[in-house]
């Protein structure tokens, strides 16, 4: 089964990622958690995301397109990333979103994907 | 063959073998809810044609094909192809033409209910519900939830399931002591919703549910702990006809009629206890359960063993902490005199834990009485009245502490 872990981290922490002293630890620990999973054979697809000051949102409402600068503002945590792994049920996913870097101190998200929808009937 | 005949026939199929048959209905494709339907309508069908064919030998396997029917139509009715309920049905097929017994693989489904995955809350009723068959308006009443809100849990619970892939096995190796717990809590959480239930009120307590259901897993998983819970709630309803007197009012443990207790229940306590206690493995559970049986002493020997007690609420204290466990504690405490000890236990308890804990404030109270506070005692008092639903307990509480302060200290429940 398919499922997207979905990596939220504190403001605080995602700030580590730029700052000389406590950025090396903040990448080593990404770079080690996603090489286990790669050497485990689970990943389909993961990216970093760049932080919320990048994010614009998008909505339509009356016909008039609105964009707004960021996400919204009093939220706790903040969407630093996203993996898409293969494994036999959900009990091996949580396994492996326990591990993630962001779990100490944030979270993770653990949602199946939708199976490809079915052709028409036959 | 009557149609009264073959009503009871279907009826027995359904009481004794329902969990069964929904544990491998829904073991291969995980949707719960599709097995119940499915059942309900092999049951249906059952109804109609036995009267006219008469039982079937073997009523298990008639009614798991006739469910497999059920299933395959609604698929088809829903054009989604599974493979995982053509598996089903071929293994149906294959058990019915054997003649086989169907293996239980209810245990597995108790597993399932309690998954970390699954809300604490809803763990106790899937389980009375997929394992026993009871219906969500029963267990609501028990739970003092509304039954249109529960049917709604248990729908979303069972989706949950359904959807989210989660592992439909036994836990094996180091997972299953906690996984086990688990179970454990959750059958005893339906044990507790008939504690103060009186037995003949019928205010919709789980108490022989709660029974049945540390029975059927004791016997599919022998484990210590799983003998522990069941002694654990033998020794405790062995002794509900003498919780109340004629009147209906409150009795406390240390006042009850023994020759009321179940001596049967106590013998089957005690061996389950001890065969729990061969394994020499420590456990909640099987800790509480010794507490229990100190307790089932006090007739025999004449008091309380309270050196014993407070070994064993040591040790479960050390083990399984919580704020149950302290509260039980300091109250044994008290009763044994140790005014300090019990103190200090109360004390150390974090104000927020135990603002809405009904114990907590039974304790409080007795130790600012036995402490000469009168106002204390009685603000205590108050609020652990306010906290409590039982009426008959609210009297004892109330009248307790109406007495003149210099009287004895009353032993508590």
């Amino acid at each position: 089964m398919q499922y997207m872990l979905i990596m939220n981290e504190t403001h605080e922490v995602a700030a580590h990622r730029n700052h000389p002293e406590l950025a090396p630890a903040y990448w080593g620990a990404w770079t080690a958690y996603i090489g286990a999973m790669s050497q485990a054979g689970i990943i389909l697809r993961g990216d970093g995301l760049q932080g919320p000051h990048t994010a614009s949102v998008v909505r339509v409402r009356d016909g008039k397109r609105q964009v707004q600068d960021g996400p919204y503002p009093d939220a706790k945590e903040q969407l630093g990333g996203y993996f898409i792994v293969e494994v036999p049920d959900l009990d091996t996913a949580l396994d492996w979103a326990a591990q993630a870097p962001c779990a100490l101190t944030g979270s993770v998200e653990v949602r199946p994907v939708l199976p490809p929808m079915a052709g028409p009937p036959a | 063959m009557s149609e009264a005949a073959a009503r009871r026939a279907a009826e027995a199929a359904a009481r004794g073998s329902y969990g069964r048959l929904v544990a491998i209905l829904s073991a291969r494709t995980r949707d719960i809810a599709a097995a119940e339907d499915a059942l309900a309508e092999a049951f249906a069908a059952a109804l109609r044609t036995w009267p006219v064919r008469g039982v079937p030998q073997n009523p298990d396997a008639w009614l798991l094909a006739a469910a497999r029917n059920a299933l395959s139509n609604m698929q088809r009715h829903r054009r989604v192809r599974d493979a995982a309920t053509a598996e089903v049905q071929r293994r149906v097929e294959e058990l019915a033409e054997a003649g086989e017994a169907i293996p239980d693989e209810r245990l597995r489904l108790m597993f399932v209910c309690a998954h970390p995955a699954i809300d604490r809350g809803v763990r106790t009723p899937l389980m009375l519900q997929t394992v026993l068959g009871l219906d969500a308006a029963r267990i609501g009443a028990a739970f003092l939830v509304a039954p249109a809100a529960m049917g709604q849990r248990l729908v979303r619970a069972k989706a949950r399931i359904r959807d989210t892939g989660l592992r439909f096995a036994v836990p094996e190796g180091a997972e299953l002591p906690e996984r086990l717990a688990d179970v454990l809590d959750a059958i005893y959480a339906a044990y507790g919703t008939g504690w103060d239930a009186l037995a003949d009120a019928g205010l919709g307590g789980l108490a022989s549910e709660a029974i049945h259901l540390g029975r059927v897993l004791e016997a599919l998983l022998p484990h210590p702990e799983a003998k522990g819970l069941l002694a654990l709630m033998l020794y405790c309803e062995a002794r509900r006809a003498a919780r109340r007197d004629a009147e209906g009012r409150f009795v406390p443990l240390a006042r009850q009629d023994a020759r009321l207790w179940d001596r049967d229940m106590i013998i089957a306590a005690e061996g389950k206890l001890t065969e729990a206690s061969r394994a020499g493995q420590f456990g909640r559970f099987q800790c509480e359960a010794a507490i229990q049986s100190v307790h089932i002493q006090r007739p025999v020997t004449g008091r309380t063993n309270y050196d014993a007690l407070r070994l064993l609420y040591g040790l479960l204290a050390q083990h399984a902490p919580g704020t149950g466990v302290a509260v039980a504690q300091a109250a044994m405490l008290l009763e044994a005199g140790d005014t300090p000890a019990a103190e200090a236990a109360l004390a150390a308890l974090p104000e927020g834990e135990v603002a809405a804990y009904q114990p907590f404030w039974v304790a409080r109270a007795r130790l600012l009485r036995m402490q000469g506070d009168a106002a204390g005692a009685a603000a205590a008092a108050e609020r652990a009245v306010a906290l409590t639903q039982d009426p008959a307990l609210r009297d004892f509480l109330a009248a307790e502490h109406a007495a003149p302060l210099d009287a004895p200290p009353p032993p508590s429940p």
